[in-house]
C-alpha cells in the first residue's frame, strides 16, 4: 500500500488560494448577483432564475449573439487561410526572415486601445488616410460612423490587420519544422505543388493551425477594446458585439442582476464552443 | 536502369572556391555498372551525401558531368532523371494509407490505375506490407515506415537507380539486420542499380558488391569488400575498415628495406623508388600479427578477451599495435613480447597511399 502523506496538501495550498482569489471568488460574486435583484445600498432581493429566463428570451441578446457569431466566423474565414498563404510566401532562410518576423510581430505588440484609436483616425472621412482616399481620391462614399456596412467592414479589416500575423507566425513555425528531405522526396516522386501543400505542408501545419483557430476563436469571441474604441458599437447597434452589449447593460444601465446572468451565459458559450472545437479537431490524433 | 558515369566531377558549396579546402567534393571520375549494388562509405562530413545529391539532381555540381547510359543529365531536375531516393529517416506521407503512399509516385506520372494496383501489390508482397495496406501511415513503427519509403523508391519499374542515404540510422539494432538482408534480397529480385550511403562498415560490406570509400571529399578506394580488407589503397581505408582497424606504424627506409626501431620488416611484393621526403608507414592488419619468440619488441598494454578471439594491444615504441590471437594463450599485461608480421600482408604506405606494388595477398 502507498503511504498517505497529507503534507502534500500543504504544497498545493498556495495554488488553491491563488486560484480562489483570482477566479473562484470573483466568479462566485457574479453568480451571487445573477440570482438577485439590487437597487444599491446593499439591498438584495431573491430573483431565482428570472434573469436567465429573460435574457435567453431577449431579442437584444439574440441580436448581439448573432452579430458576435457573424464576426467570429468572418474573421476566422479570412485570417486562417490568409495567415497560411502569408506563411507559405515567407522566406525560409536569409536576412529577410528576421525582417519578416519583426514586421509581422509589430501589430501584435500594439496595445489594443491604440489599435482602435489608430483605425479611428485612419478612417476619419475627411482627414484620415483611408477616409480621404476613399471619399476624395476614389470617390467612393465611406463613412464608418454613419453606414453600418462600412462600420462592419472596418471592424473586420482592423481585426484582420491586428491578428492575421498570429496565424501566419504559428503556421510558419509549423512549416519550417518540415525537414528538407520531405520536399526532396516529393520532387523525386513527381508531386505537383498542390500535392506538396496538401500531403506535406498542411498535415505538418495541422497541429499549430488547431491552436491558432482555438486562440483566434476565444480572442475574437471575447473582443471588446478595439471595436469599442473604433465604433463604440455603432452606428446604432450594428457593431455591438456581446462584450460591448454586456458593458452597456452592466455599467450603462446598471442592471447588475441581468448583466451577471449574461456574463455567465457568455462565459459558458465560450467554454462550450472552445471545448467542442478542441474535441472535434483532436478527434483523429 | 542505367550505367552511371561521373566525369571530372567537383563540387563546392561556396560561390567562388579558392583552394582544395573549399571543395566538398574533390575532382573524381567514376563509373557504376548497370544493376550493381554499390556502397558509399565514409565518416560523417566526407561528402558522400553531397555526391548522392548530385546523382539524384538535388544538387548541381560546380564542375563536371553526370551521365546515365552515356546521356548527360547534369542539368536535369530530380523528377526527370527517373531515380528514387530513400532518406536517413522515413519520409512518408502521414495522412495517406500505405497503399496510397506506394501508389503516389506512379499516380503522379499518370499511369493506368489497373497497372498501378498490380505493381503496388507486387512491391507490397516483396516488402511484406500486404496486411497493413489500408492503414494510415501516421501510427506505424519507424522500420515499417522506412520499408514504405523503400517501397516508394522501388515501385517505379523504369527507375534508373535507387539511392539509400543511411536508411537504417533510426532503426532499432535488432531490426537493422532484418532490413539489411531484405534490401540485399530486393536487389537480387529487382536487379536495379542501387547505391547505399553509410558510415557503418558492416552495412556497406554486407550490402555492396563494390564499395567506394571516401575521405574529405575524395575517393580513396573503389573495390570489393575483400579488396578493401586485404589490400587497402590508403591508410585511411585500412584504419576505417576492420575492427580493430589496420595497424599503421611509422618506419624508416634504408638500403631498400623498411625498419621499425632498427628491426628490419620484410614487405609484400616489391617497392618502387620512393620520394625521400615522403612520410613512410607500415600497414598490417591485426589478423596477421602474431606473438613470436623473435621479431619486433613490444610491451603489452591491454588484453581484450572477445570470446572466440583475443585482441592484444601492445606498444611498439610510441605506436599502438593490435594483434588478434585465436587459439594461442595471450600474454600478460605488461609483458615484453615480440611481434611477427606476416610478410605477404605487410604493406608500405608513402604519405598515406599504398606504395607496395605487385603480389601481396590480394
Amino acid at each position: 500500500m502507498k503511504p498517505i502523506n497529507n503534507r502534500a496538501w500543504l504544497f498545493v495550498l498556495p495554488v488553491i488560494v491563488l486560484v480562489a482569489f483570482n477566479a473562484l471568488v470573483p466568479l462566485m460574486t457574479v453568480v451571487n448577483y445573477s440570482v438577485q435583484e439590487t437597487f444599491g445600498n446593499n439591498l438584495f432581493f431573491w430573483a431565482g432564475l428570472r434573469w436567465f429566463e429573460e435574457l435567453l428570451r431577449s431579442q437584444r441578446f439574440h441580436a448581439a449573439l448573432g452579430r458576435q457569431a457573424l464576426f467570429t466566423v468572418t474573421i476566422l474565414l479570412i485570417e486562417v487561410p490568409l495567415g497560411v498563404v502569408i506563411a507559405l510566401a515567407m522566406p525560409r532562410k536569409g536576412v529577410w526572415v528576421s525582417v519578416c518576423l519583426v514586421l509581422m510581430s509589430l501589430p501584435l505588440l500594439i496595445p489594443w486601445n491604440v489599435v482602435g484609436s489608430m483605425w479611428n483616425i485612419f478612417t476619419l472621412p475627411d482627414i484620415g488616410l483611408l477616409g480621404y482616399l476613399m471619399n476624395h481620391t476614389l470617390q467612393i462614399p465611406y463613412n464608418m460612423t454613419r453606414d453600418p456596412v462600412a462600420a462592419w467592414v472596418t471592424v473586420v479589416a482592423m481585426d484582420v490587420w491586428h491578428w492575421t500575423s498570429l496565424v501566419a507566425l504559428l503556421a510558419y513555425a509549423g512549416l519550417i519544422s518540415i525537414p528538407d528531405a520531405y520536399y526532396q522526396a516529393a520532387k523525386i516522386d513527381g508531386a505537383t505543388p498542390w500535392a506538396v501543400f496538401r500531403f506535406i505542408q498542411l498535415p505538418k501545419m495541422k497541429r499549430v493551425l488547431k491552436i491558432a483557430i482555438l486562440l483566434r476563436f476565444m480572442d475574437s469571441f471575447n473582443i471588446y477594446t478595439e471595436p469599442f474604441v473604433l465604433t463604440g458599437g455603432g452606428p446604432g447597434n450594428s457593431t455591438t458585439l456581446l462584450s460591448i452589449d454586456l458593458v452597456k447593460l452592466a455599467l450603462g444601465q446598471f442592471d447588475l442582476g441581468p448583466a451577471a446572468a449574461m456574463s455567465l451565459i457568455y462565459f459558458l458559450i465560450t467554454l462550450l464552443v472552445s471545448w467542442l472545437f478542441y474535441t472535434l479537431m483532436t478527434r483523429n490524433d | 536502369m542505367a550505367r552511371i558515369t561521373l566525369e571530372n566531377l567537383r563540387h563546392s558549396y561556396l560561390p567562388d572556391p579558392s583552394g582544395p579546402q573549399d571543395f566538398a567534393l574533390k575532382e573524381m571520375n567514376l563509373s557504376w555498372e548497370d544493376g550493381g549494388a554499390y556502397a558509399l562509405l565514409g565518416p560523417s562530413g566526407c561528402g558522400k551525401t553531397t555526391l548522392l545529391n548530385i546523382i539524384s539532381g538535388l544538387v548541381t555540381p560546380s564542375q563536371g558531368r553526370v551521365l546515365f547510359d552515356g546521356q548527360d543529365v547534369t542539368g536535369l531536375p530530380p523528377d526527370s532523371r527517373n531515380i528514387a531516393q530513400v532518406f536517413q529517416f522515413p519520409v512518408v506521407y502521414d495522412t495517406m494509407t500505405v497503399r496510397r503512399n506506394l501508389a503516389f509516385p506512379l499516380q503522379n506520372r499518370g499511369l493506368d490505375p489497373a497497372r498501378i494496383a498490380a505493381r503496388v501489390g507486387e512491391i507490397a508482397e516483396m516488402l511484406e506490407l500486404t496486411d497493413i495496406m489500408d492503414q494510415r501511415v501516421a501510427g506505424l513503427a519507424p522500420d515499417t515506415k522506412q520499408k514504405i519509403s523503400m517501397g516508394r523508391g522501388l515501385v517505379r519499374e523504369d527507375v534508373n537507380v535507387v539511392m539509400f542515404d543511411e536508411p537504417l540510422t533510426v532503426i532499432d539494432p535488432h531490426l537493422k539486420w532484418t532490413l539489411r538482408s531484405k534490401l540485399k534480397e530486393l536487389h537480387q529480385q529487382v536487379g536495379v542499380t542501387m547505391i547505399y550511403v553509410t558510415h557503418d562498415q558492416t552495412e556497406a560490406l554486407t550490402f555492396a558488391d563494390q564499395v567506394v570509400v571516401m575521405q574529405e571529399g575524395e575517393i580513396v578506394q573503389l573495390g570489393s569488400p575483400v579488396e578493401l580488407f586485404e589490400r587497402p589503397a590508403h591508410t585511411f581505408v585500412g584504419h576505417f575498415i576492420g575492427s580493430p582497424g589496420m595497424n599503421i606504424i611509422p618506419c624508416a627506409w634504408r638500403d631498400g628495406s623498411a625498419f621499425i626501431n632498427d628491426a628490419a620488416v620484410p614487405l609484400a611484393g616489391h617497392t618502387p623508388a620512393l620520394d625521400p621526403q615522403a612520410r613512410l608507414e607500415i600497414g598490417i592488419r591485426p589478423e596477421f600479427v602474431a606473438v613470436a619468440e623473435s621479431g619486433i619488441p613490444a610491451v603489452v598494454r591491454k588484453v581484450l578477451d572477445q570470446g572466440r578471439r583475443t585482441v592484444v594491444e601492445s606498444m611498439v615504441g610510441q605506436t599502438r599495435v593490435n594483434a588478434i590471437l585465436e587459439g594461442t594463450p595471450p600474454p600478460e599485461t605488461g609483458a615484453h613480447i615480440h611481434l611477427r608480421f606476416d610478410p605477404a600482408r605487410t604493406f608500405l604506405y608513402a604519405d598515406g597511399w599504398l606504395a607496395t606494388k605487385g603480389e601481396g595477398a590480394a
